[in-house]
């Protein structure tokens, strides 16, 4: 089995988010990069198949240079090879559109990305990719199992959980619950030997033109100072609620 | 041209965020002076929409699609976006509009852009104000498309009453081959759930264990709230995954969030920045929730909540 796990490079979560060139543009000097959270527990999951379903793992990024760091790590976490699309990630649409036209070159019978990165916080691509594919499609999904070619999956929806099954090819949105955080494998010396031996095929890209634009970013206005109640004084915070936040 | 907002439903209700979603539609397509069209799928309840005013109710009432398929779905409002020329289609956000807006996006080769939070600076070009970066910032964003689909997130726009005396329609649709099949589905009963919620009581490693999670969820009894918990909450399993909130959890954006024991990592606060209104209850002064919200009581958790429980019921 073929499986394809779709990364993105994300800045750290403590990261201090700010703009440059006229607040068009993400600043990310000073910023850590890592996989995306919703990404790494897919990949755990996928690593975990290498035993259990006889799979074949490889790793995608659409991106410049910059990104092989992240791609090197999920070798060294135990993917078995890694693909760099060769062009910045622009939106979404043209992030989609490449990874549809390499997987028309390769056929995987399961694709995974995070259900959305904690940068753009879109949580597109995964369906877009369905779409483009006409591939069964599940996101939000926090378990899997895959017998053969048929596929049983649960996704969080609201106040609970949906349990279905296809044939594969299927295209998973990952999140915390497929994988546990305490499953995550920090990857040890030998992992990381090993990430250096391991190919990364560096593709060039089809010069998709991008379907959206950001033009400009902004931070939320600072907020006003905490009002303090007294805790023997919670009259008061209902009152303000009710009559000056008009929200109970 | 025209607006076409999907009403999603559930057991033959409408959800408030698709009257929010709809109220947004209206205004839109007045900006853009356009017809609005609001789309049902094997709901009843049509009526009730007219006091959002659209200009037509349009209603597809299929066997087929009796169970939600993000496919299914999405190849049928494809069709309705042909047939009604719809150039923007208007989604909630719930998790459901989501994943199908998503899958939507790729079936009918147009951008999506989700967590919309006002109507359009400019139709032309078309830009929306959306937040990105979990909350802590937002983005102006061009879509570039003859057909464009945005989500709206919840509470951000609000419900805007316009009665009108729209006509009624009715939709045959195409049948659609798909695999994907729903075996089961397990609802936990009664909760109002964090994505439908107006208010939220979240609480973290202040409340010392499980065991203590009964006034917790009194309190959001008490003010019909859904309940959450912090991320290391959920990782020592004191909670489901599925109340977790923040950055790698779930995003909250109810019109009021009571932050219990949280101390308020900044992961934390960027899932919960799009809620209006943060009230937090900490025994520490120092904790960094206390720069992030709007009241704060400085005091003990097990002190503070049952006597907020107590005056909020004698109310």
């Amino acid at each position: 089995m073929n499986i394809l796990v779709c990364i993105s490079n994300v800045p750290d979560t403590t990261s201090k988010i700010n703009f440059v060139e006229n607040d068009s543009k993400f600043d990310t000097s000073g910023v850590q990069f890592v996989i995306n959270p919703n990404d790494e527990f897919g990949l755990t999951k996928a690593v975990w198949m290498k035993e259990s379903n006889n799979a074949n793992v490889t790793v995608l990024t659409v991106g410049e240079q910059s990104v092989e760091a992240t791609l090197r790590k999920c070798l060294a976490i135990g993917a078995d090879k890694a693909v760099r699309i060769d062009c910045p990630a622009n939106d979404a649409y043209s992030v989609a559109k490449e990874i549809e036209a390499h997987c028309e070159q390769v056929k995987y019978d399961l694709i995974i990305c995070g259900r959305e990165s904690i940068d753009y916080n879109g949580g597109i691509v995964p369906g877009l990719i369905a779409g483009f594919l006409d591939y069964n499609f599940v996101t939000n999904c926090v378990n899997l199992d895959i017998e053969g070619s048929k596929a049983t999956f649960s996704r969080e929806m609201s106040g609970g959980t949906e349990i279905s099954e296809c044939q594969l090819p299927l295209v998973v949105g990952s999140q915390k619950g497929l994988v546990e955080e305490s499953d995550l494998i920090i990857p040890n010396m030998r992992g990381i030997m090993m990430a250096r031996q391991k190919p990364l095929d560096i593709i060039p890209a089809q010069g998709i033109n991008p379907k959206t634009n950001d033009i400009k970013f902004n931070k939320p206005e600072a907020k006003s100072e905490v009002k303090l109640i007294k805790a023997d004084e919670l009259d008061k915070l209902i009152d303000l609620l009710e009559n000056e936040a008009k929200v109970i | 041209m025209s607006v076409l907002v999907y009403i999603e439903s559930e057991n033959n209700k409408f959800k408030k965020s698709s009257y929010e979603a709809l109220s947004y539609g209206k205004a839109l397509a007045e900006k853009m002076g356009v017809k609005v069209s609001g789309l049902v799928i094997n709901c009843s309840d049509a009526e009730s929409l007219k006091a959002y005013g659209p200009d037509k109710i349009l209603k597809i009432d299929s066997q087929e699609l009796n169970e939600f398929s993000s496919k299914k779905y999405a190849h049928a409002i494809a069709d309705v976006i042909k047939s009604e020329n719809a150039n923007v289609v208007v989604l909630s956000s719930t998790p459901d509009s989501k994943y199908l807006g998503a899958h939507l996006s790729g079936i009918t080769d147009s951008p999506f852009v989700s967590n919309v939070v006002e109507l359009p600076e400019s139709i032309n070009p078309f830009t929306v104000k959306r937040t990105c970066f979990t909350n802590k910032a937002f983005s102006l964003t061009e879509l570039i498309s003859d057909t464009k689909i945005i989500s709206i997130t919840s509470n951000s726009y609000g419900l805007i009453e316009n009665s009108n005396d729209s006509k009624t329609e009715e939709i045959d649709i195409k049948s659609i081959d798909s695999d994907q099949r729903i075996l089961n589905i397990e609802k936990e009963s009664g909760s109002v759930t964090i994505a439908d919620a107006e208010i939220v009581v979240s609480a973290g490693r202040g409340l010392k264990g499980p065991e203590n999670w009964e006034m917790i969820e009194t309190l959001a009894k008490t003010l019909g709230a859904a309940t959450a918990c912090s991320k290391p909450v959920s990782d020592m399993g004191w909670r489901p995954h599925s109340e977790h909130v923040g950055q790698t959890g779930k995003p909250v954006s109810s019109n009021l969030y009571i932050a219990i024991g949280i101390s308020g990592a900044i992961q934390h606060l960027a899932g919960i920045n799009s809620s209006k209104v943060k009230v937090v209850i900490n025994n520490d002064p120092e904790a960094p929730f206390f720069k992030a919200a709007d009241y704060g009581v400085v005091g003990d958790a097990f002190e503070v909540v049952p006597s907020l429980i107590e005056k909020l019921k004698a109310r």
